[in-house]
This record gives structure tokens, C-alpha cells and sequence, in this order.
């Protein structure tokens, strides 16, 4: 509860900021209208109007909790329109991308820690391949992959594992090197194999790094399940929300999508926290 | 060389290649240990008593000379699994219990269940820490976690025991106690041990030879037989011989100094 009160704060400074942004955004349209109907506006039937404008510059936020409210509580979870049946196809790709990174980090941090042929030929393209901006490979992806049959999921996938793989790299990387030259040296005084030495210090000793850098890829598979929807054509996903918005203008259904995203990937990234708490604090190596 | 010789030490050099260029970290050192003795290095830092004992360990390589662990080369020693390394930290896993951390070396080399278990349960006796079985290490203070860690070291089959400044991170009481402790598992367990220390107290109290080391090159200045009895209660401490022995590990150090 103590954690609260900071968190509920910046939520009311953020949705004063937003109001006041909204009127000050807003008002050109709404002197617009009101020049055209020929009407003089007061200060407080402009600000009434700026709030309720049906395609805004900035919607206010009741609008935006509104609009979610309708396309979650309201519609049925298997209608077009309902943002639970977006969120869902845009979680299991993250959930998939997520998984497929983890496990292509884990084994590449593994190659990368045990073989310096691996260290040296694979780290630099780890790295070029994240400066390549996923925006322009990510339509490549899907194209290639549609050309060999493979549509739907997997290209989403694929696409929020290219950017998930990466902080389970690098952070894995140095996990698994944590263990300090003592404790390498103990397990050398007892002769113990490679395979002894990571199954025993090396892998339980990167636990808190792979816990932080599985954040990381977390929030990036996400955004990369987004970003593969945007290519597809808008069939389906918070991804396809926020395109067809744009299309037409609909500035409230771009935001509701954005804030539905937001709360998935915040409620993940708290998932991943949780279990990590829970682990390190029974592993005796919470910080 | 006598037959009883455990540890065989002959012309024993090692330089390490630095940027300031090389330094001498051990220059020609010769020294035989039998089998059962407690030996103990003395001497100020970079004097080479702690590389001497990892050259033993197989840790470092020595440029020069030849060394002998139980007869063979210390690679095949540590391959062998004839010693235990005691490390100035006790570098406990926190992620096993007490039981846990002890067991890891006798599950690495292959020990079945069975026998860990019993071995465990002996060793923690040993050191007194019956009952902590099932405790994490930060539960423990430092000095039980040290003798948990010489316990972990106990619990193969190692006739040698290298020890590298075990107690030097603990206050002076908790290391009176261990080091009365170690005496009494050094008689019941008969087995050979390599003690590094910067304490002389704590050199002269435990070991039947002292070995005084000077540096730049570290090399031996002294060998000490100690006269003491092998019975020791910590009151000897105030005795006309312990307090004789301890004045020439003094001279030692000072000599070894002076000539620096």
C-alpha cells in the first residue's frame, strides 16, 4: 500500500496534464464549429465541447475509458469489435515471440559463454541485428514467410522474438559469467566438468539477470507483436486497431488500443516481476 | 626426501608477465612436507604463500623447478581429487541449504546418495554443526559458514587439506575457536595441512612447522620446527615457548624485510 500512494500520484497528475492538453488541442476545432453554426462559444461550453469532440485531436480520457468499456464489458469477446478478442491475438504471438526469444537467447548466451569461436562470430551480428529497424524488416518477415506457406501466428511471432531475443542475450551473457574467479576456482580444485559447472554455479548464479533482461523482452515482444500486425493487412490485433484508427481518424479507438496495450504489457512485465521475487527469494539471492 | 613425503617442493619459481613488467611472485623454493604435518606460510603480502599454496592446487603454474603432490604432479593430484581448498571467503552457495553446499563436491565426484548423505552428516559433526543441516547460509555467522566450508573440503577422501587464510575475514574470538577446533579435527582426522595466515599467533598456535616468507622475490626466509606438544589448550599461548617460536617467526619476517 505504501508502494500506492507515489503510483496513484503521477496517475492524477498525468490525467489533470491530459485534460488541460486535450482543451488546449482541441479548441481549434471546436471555434471551427462554432464559427460555422455562427454561435459565440462561453469559456465553459468550450471546454464541454472539447471533451466530447467525436473525432479529436486528443481525446479526453473519459472518452477513452468509455470507448474501452464498450469494446471489452459491452461486446462479446468473439465480435470483430471487441478489444478482449484484439488483445488476445496480439498476446499470443507476444506469448509465443516471448517464449521463442528466451529460449534462442538462452542457447545463444550458452554457445556464446562456452565457445570463443561463438563468442567472436556471433556477438557482433546479436548486436547489428538490433540497430536494423524492425519496422523495415518486419514487413520482409511476413512476405518471405507467406511466400513458403507460413502465415497467421508464426510471422507475428517470429517478429516479437527478433526483438525479445536480444536482452536475453546480452543479460544471460553476463549471468552466466557472474560467478567469481573463487568460485570457478572451487569448482576446478574438484575437477568438476563444464557441464557440472554450469548446471551447478553457472546457471543458478545468472537467475537475477535473466529475470531482469526477461522484462526487457517482455515489453520488446509486445511491441514487436504490434508491429507484425501493422504489415498483415489490419486483420486482427491491437496492431490492426491502431492502423484501421488511423485510417479513419479515429483518435479514440487509437488510444483505447494504445492504453490496452500499455495495461498488457505492464500486467506481463509485473507477472515476470512476481515470479522473480518469488524465485530469488528462495534461491536466498533477493536483493 | 623421506618416504613420509607428502609435498615435494624443489627450485620452484614463479614470474608473472605484467605490465610493469615481470614480477618474481616465487624464486626458487624448495620444501618437503610429510605426511600428517601442519604447516603453516607466514609472511607479508606478495611474499608468494598464497600463490605456493595455488602452484600446490594446481591453480598456478609454476615457470620453474618441479613440485610433487602425493608423489605425482599437482594436475594429477587435483584430478585425483587429493586435496581439499579452503578459501579465505567460505563461498557457500546461497541457493543450498548447508547439507546442499557440503553434498556438491561428493555429488560432482560421483558419490551415491547413500554415502553423501552419511558423509554429510559426519563432516557436519566434525565441525560441529550438527543440526544445521537444512540451513541457508545466510542464516549462519560468518564463522559457521567458514566451518561449513571446511567442512565441504573434509567430506571426500583428500589426505591434504590447503588452506588459504580461512579465518583471516574473522574477529580475533570466533578465530581462537576455530583454530582450537581445527586442532582437535586436525588429530582426528590425521590429515596433512597447508595453512596460510598473516597472524603469527595463530601460525605458531596451530602448526608443527612455520614457514616465514619474504617478497620481491617471495621466496622462504625460515623454516621453523615447532617444539610445542601436540596437545595445545589456548593457554599455551602465554607459555616462555610459545612466546620463543613467535619471536623467530618475528626475526624471520623482519630479516626477510630488511633484505627487501
Amino acid at each position: 500500500m505504501r508502494n500506492l500512494f507515489p503510483v496513484l500520484t503521477v496517475v492524477a497528475a498525468i490525467i489533470v496534464l491530459w485534460y488541460g492538453a486535450a482543451v488546449w488541442l482541441n479548441t481549434p476545432w471546436a471555434y471551427d464549429k462554432a464559427q460555422r453554426a455562427g454561435v459565440e462559444l462561453s469559456t465553459s461550453e468550450l471546454i464541454a465541447d472539447t471533451w466530447s469532440q467525436k473525432k479529436p485531436k486528443l481525446p479526453a480520457p473519459h472518452q477513452v475509458t468509455r470507448e474501452i468499456w464498450k469494446t471489452t464489458v459491452e461486446k462479446k469477446i468473439t465480435s470483430k469489435r471487441s478489444l478482449i478478442y484484439h488483445s488476445w491475438v496480439t498476446l499470443s504471438a507476444t506469448l509465443l515471440g516471448f517464449a521463442l526469444g528466451t529460449v534462442l537467447g538462452i542457447a545463444l548466451a550458452v554457445g556464446i559463454v562456452f565457445n570463443r569461436t561463438i563468442d567472436m562470430s556471433v556477438m557482433p551480428w546479436v548486436i547489428t541485428s538490433q540497430t536494423i529497424p524492425i519496422l523495415a524488416i518486419a514487413p520482409m518477415i511476413i512476405v518471405v514467410l507467406n511466400a513458403v506457406g507460413i502465415q497467421g501466428l508464426l510471422p507475428k511471432a517470429i517478429i516479437s522474438m527478433y526483438l525479445s531475443f536480444f536482452p536475453v542475450v546480452v543479460g544471460m551473457v553476463k549471468g552466466l559469467r557472474s560467478p567469481d574467479h573463487m568460485q570457478l576456482d572451487q569448482m576446478r580444485t574438484w575437477h568438476a566438468s563444464g557441464a557440472q559447472t554450469f548446471w551447478r554455479l553457472r546457471l543458478p548464479s545468472s537467475m537475477p539477470y535473466l529475470f531482469t533482461s526477461l522484462k526487457i523482452a517482455m515489453a520488446a515482444a509486445i511491441v514487436g507483436a504490434i508491429v507484425g500486425e501493422l504489415p498483415t493487412g489490419a486483420v486482427a490485433g491491437l496492431g490492426a486497431r491502431l492502423l484501421a484508427g488511423s485510417y479513419y481518424g479515429q483518435t479514440i479507438q487509437i488510444w483505447s488500443a494504445l492504453l490496452v496495450a500499455a495495461a498488457l504489457a505492464a500486467t506481463l512485465v509485473a507477472i515476470i516481476g512476481l515470479i522473480q521475487r518469488i524465485v530469488l527469494n528462495r534461491m536466498g539471492m533477493a536483493q | 626426501m623421506s618416504n613420509n613425503t607428502i609435498i615435494s617442493a624443489k627450485d620452484l619459481s614463479l614470474t608473472f608477465q605484467t605490465n610493469d613488467g615481470p614480477v618474481h611472485a616465487l624464486k626458487d623454493v624448495s620444501l618437503d612436507i610429510e605426511k600428517g604435518e601442519f604447516v603453516s606460510f607466514i609472511g607479508p603480502s606478495g611474499c608468494g604463500k598464497t600463490t605456493f599454496l595455488r602452484v600446490m592446487a594446481d591453480l598456478e603454474q609454476p615457470t620453474a623447478g618441479s613440485i610433487t603432490m602425493n608423489g605425482v604432479s599437482p594436475e594429477e593430484a587435483r584430478r585425483a581429487r587429493a586435496y581439499g581448498y579452503v578459501f579465505q571467503a567460505a563461498g557457500l552457495y546461497p541457493w543450498r541449504t548447508i547439507a546442499g553446499n557440503i553434498r556438491l563436491p561428493l555429488e560432482i565426484m560421483g558419490y551415491d546418495k547413500a554415502d553423501q548423505t552419511e558423509r554429510v552428516k559426519r563432516v557436519l559433526d566434525l565441525v560441529e554443526l550438527s543440526g544445521f543441516e537444512k540451513k541457508f547460509p545466510w542464516q549462519l555467522s560468518g564463522g559457521m559458514q567458514q566451518r561449513a566450508s571446511i567442512a565441504r573440503a573434509l567430506a571426500f577422501d583428500a589426505d591434504i587439506l590447503l588452506m588459504d587464510e580461512p579465518f583471516g575475514a574473522l574477529d580475533e574470538i570466533v578465530r581462537d575457536h576455530l583454530n582450537e577446533q581445527l586442532l582437535q579435527l586436525w588429530a582426528r582426522t590425521e590429515k596433512t595441512i597447508a595453512f596460510v595466515t598473516h597472524s603469527i599467533p595463530e601460525a605458531v598456535y596451530l602448526s608443527t612447522k612455520i614457514v616465514v616468507m619474504s617478497p620481491r622475490p617471495g621466496r622462504i626466509a625460515d623454516v621453523i620446527e615447532s617444539t610445542l606438544p601436540k596437545e595445545r589448550p589456548l593457554e599455551i599461548r602465554d607459555s616462555p615457548e610459545f612466546i620463543e617460536i613467535a619471536h623467530r617467526v618475528r626475526e624471520g619476517l623482519r630479516a626477510g624485510h630488511s633484505d627487501a
